[in-house]
This record gives C-alpha cells, structure tokens and sequence, in this order.
C-alpha cells in the first residue's frame, strides 16, 4: 500500500515537518502552563510516533516528559461492519490513570472527525479526564462531525480524488506531507 | 487473507487464520481489563446461543463475551424449549433466522450439527462444541494460554491425557496444535484411543510415566464416568490410579511443566486435587483466556466472509 501510491505535491518535508512539531510542542505547554497533570495518546497508527516526537520536544522545552499511551480506536470506529476490508484490532495501552488529567489526543491527519469521536468514546471508557484536547498535524477540510483540532501543523484543503498521506520515520521511509491520488485506497 | 464466516472447527484452519484469532484475543485481553471492560463494536448485532447440550463454562464465556462487545444474546437451553415439544434443528433455526439474527453459537450432542446449520442459514455459525467432533473455541483458549506462558508454539510438546476417543478438545486440540508447530502425544487407555489415532502422526504412549516424562504440557481430559458402564474402563479407580496425574508422577516431569483441563474436574480421577491449584496449573489462565478468544471470534466472524487488511500479512 504504502509504495502503490501516486505521490502528486510535496506540503512538507522532512524539516518542515521537525519545525511544525516544535511549534506544536510550544503551544501545547504554553496553552496548558506547563506540562503538570499533561499526558498524551496517540492515535494508531501514525499519532502514536508523532506524539512520540512532540513528547521529545515538550522534554526539551520543560524538562518534563509527558506519559505516552496508545489508543486502538478499531473497536469503536462507526463503519467497522460496513467496510469490506476489516482493519486489524491491535493493542490499546494506556499504563496511566486518565482521571483528572488533561489528555492531549495525538493523530496524524484531521479529516472527517470520525476517528477522533471513536477516540473519545474509546478515552471516556478508561476514566474521566479534566479535559481532552486534540492535536493533529494536518487539519484537512470536509470535516463530518463538530470537532475541530486545538492545535493544528497545517490547514489543507484537498480536491477531489485527492487524500493526504502523512509519513513518519517508525512507520514508513521518511518524513513529510503529501498529496496522493485516493484512486488506489480501499 | 481471506476470513471464513464460520467457525466450525480447526480441521483445514490455516496457520495465518488461528495465529490472527490470537494475536486478536490479545488485543481483547487488553480490553478485558479495563476499568470499563466494554467495548460498542457488536451494538445492534443480535446472537443466538443455542445450546443443545448442558454446559456452564462455555455457556457463560460466550454470553460474556458478547456483552462485553455489546451484542445482543439470546439464550437457548433445549430442555424447556419447543424441541422438548418434538421440533427438528432446522425447524428451530428457521424460525430463528425470521427473527433475524446475525450470528449462532451452537452446541449440539450430535457430531456435524453446526455444519449442517451452516449449510442452512445465511448467519454465520459458531461451533462450541458438537459431539465427539471438534471444540474448536476451546482448543484456541488452550493455544493462547500456551503462548502467552510459554511465549511460542512452536516446539513444545504437548501431551493429551485420558479419554481422547470421546473427546473434542482433544480433536480440536490435535488440529490446532499440529497447525501452530507443536509436537504433539495422545496418552490413555487403549480402549479410549481412537482407531484412527496412528493416522495422526502423533506421539502415543499408554504408559503415563512416559507421556509426564516426554511433555513440556500436559492437557488432563475430563474422564466421563459414563464410559464405566459402557465397560471401556475397568473402574473409575483403576483409571485414576493409572492415569490419574499426581505430584508423586510429576517428580519424573520437567521443573516447568504446564498443567491445563477443559474443565469441569473430577478432582482425585484424572487430576489430584491440590495439583489442580499448584503453581503448574494454568486452569483459571485458561478460562480467562477464553473470555478473550471468545470475542476475538465473534469479532473475526460478525462481518461474515471478510478480506483483511494488507497490513497484516506483511506482519503474519
């Protein structure tokens, strides 16, 4: 899947894609005063090694790390017995309570929204959190639902027959933001 | 990879299919500790359990499991039920299938009977165990507990003791095992080995002291005391004092030895009693487990015939 795709603008590369991270780390800790009561969970597949760096960045700022937790949103996702593919049901782990925390919820691209309901459904079932706020890399347009990104790298706007691809080294080859033709997704 | 829409037994199962059955229940292990151990996956999905025969632990673990992805269950126990009153299988799932149901667990005293249902009825069919035949849920609960307490397949040698003749564990158990890599030996009295046992290409010891040596596992079969009087043993005593597993046995076995029964026990006949709660025991593991392997399942099979996703052949 990943080398079938027709690759048509590069948005970022993969230092563009470091100072978007860091950007997004200052705001983080600077919305939120630090980083005291802040953990994070990252979205599988690629929220997971984005919220990896964006903790690298906010150590770096605060001398703090923030605890990573990893969200598998399979279960919850609303077209689960629609879809002719099934996707794979890998593991959820968040090793912390999330009671009173403030949870930064991590995902590559911002699109529908549907991914970050079933995130929230997924995150109320693990406990009451003091605030959940959503950090994406890319916020595209179309959104389907009411939720927008409290902290966003890139707005996009996107054609039709168009997707936006993400890479991030720990998943695929390289870093950056593209546009692909969606003609070969299923 | 291509899932199949049934489950009826672990005969022809391949090695991708059983290993992403696991790899699944794991995720639903996960799940099952949570502080909400709930998920919506199977919201607005409807599962008859229709049991034909009498059964506790994998009545339970089904309907467990199907709450816990948020089904909704129908229980069926044929005693108080209209084939008291003299109706046919097929008449019952008929009448069943009007209602519209999604998915059926059945277990029937009868070998064949979930595949005769599923030639019957667009949902998909859940075999939890038919007659001598196969189990194939609880030889996935017996795989997974083995891999997560021995960390591969692969390798171990894992002998079945007692009754193999009557026993689907021991069939699905056989299948799977043999699919997944493991050696694997059949141990009882020759009046309980099935004629086709030397077809197997297994191991066959009717000596315990040599299965307890050989074994990295072993799987205690529940002795089914009916088979006395059917003159197959000699007596429930001399099969314990046989086959029966004791510590005084288990000093000639590997340190580590790996203790499972399907349950239910006859505590003192195929397994000494304190062993059965020993630190070899993996009993309750298994149970555990068979919550988790239980919605892996309905999971895998609630969407019908299903292509997976790419990813995981890569993986697999």
């Amino acid at each position: 899947m990943k080398t079938r795709e027709n690759i048509k603008t590069e948005i970022m590369d993969g230092k563009d894609l470091d100072r978007t991270v860091a950007r997004l780390a200052h705001e983080i800790v600077e919305r939120n005063r630090g980083t005291e009561n802040l953990v994070m969970v990252g979205i599988r597949t690629r929220g997971v090694p984005l919220a990896e760096r964006l903790i690298d960045k906010i150590s770096e700022i605060e001398n703090r790390k923030p605890a990573l937790g990893i969200l598998d949103i399979t279960l919850y996702r609303d077209d689960l017995l629609k879809k002719m593919k099934q996707p794979r049901l890998q593991q959820t782990d968040i090793p912390f309570d999330i009671d009173d925390k403030v949870v930064i919820l991590v995902d590559d691209v911002l699109f529908t929204g549907r991914t970050v309901r079933a995130a929230m459904d997924a995150l109320m079932d693990f406990g009451r959190p003091a605030k959940i706020q959503l950090a994406v890399l890319v916020d595209r347009d179309q959104r389907e639902l009411p939720i927008n990104a409290d902290f966003s790298g890139i707005k996009v706007t996107v054609g039709a027959g168009e997707e936006i691809r993400v890479k991030l080294h720990g998943v695929d080859d390289c870093d950056g933001v593209f546009v692909v033709d969606s003609a070969n997704e299923g | 990879m291509i899932i199949s829409k049934h489950l009826l037994g672990l005969e022809g199962v391949s090695r991708k299919e059983i290993s992403l059955i696991l790899k699944t229940a794991q995720s639903f292990k996960e799940v099952l500790a949570r502080p909400i151990p709930k998920v919506p996956t199977l919201r607005g999905k409807t599962i008859v359990n229709l049991f034909y025969e009498s059964s506790t632990r994998t009545r339970f673990s089904f309907e467990l499991a199907q709450k816990r992805l948020s089904a909704d269950n129908l229980n069926f126990t044929a005693s108080g039920s209209s084939v008291a009153k003299g109706e046919t299988l097929k008449d019952t799932v008929r009448n069943l299938e009007a209602m519209k149901i999604d998915m059926v667990v059945i277990r029937h005293p009868a070998s064949g009977a979930p595949h005769f249902l599923a030639r019957h009825i667009d949902a998909s069919v859940i075999n939890a165990g038919d007659g001598q035949h196969e189990h194939p849920t609880q030889a996935l609960l017996d795989l997974m507990t083995l891999q997560e307490k021995r960390d591969k397949i692969r390798g171990l040698k894992v002998a079945l003791i007692g009754d193999i003749a009557h026993s689907r564990v021991a069939r699905s158990n056989i299948y799977g095992l043999k699919t997944m890599g493991a050696e694997v030996a059949v141990c009882g009295p020759t009046t309980l080995l099935p004629r086709e046992v030397e077809q197997w290409d297994i191991e066959i010891f009717t000596r315990i002291d040599d299965a307890i040596r050989w074994a990295d596992v072993l799987n205690v079969l529940r002795l089914q005391l009916e088979r006395q009087e059917s003159g197959l043993i000699p007596s429930v005593r001399e099969y314990a004092a046989r086959f029966g597993i004791t510590r005084a046995r288990l000093a000639a076995a590997r340190k580590d030895i790996l203790i499972m029964h399907p349950g239910p026990m006859n505590r003192g006949i195929e397994i000494e009693s304190d062993l059965a709660d020993s630190e070899s025991s993996v009993i309750l593991d298994q149970v555990t487990n068979g919550v988790a392997v239980r919605m892996a399942v309905l999971y895998l099979k609630s969407g019908g015939e299903q292509v997976l996703e790419s990813t995981l052949e890569a993986e697999a």
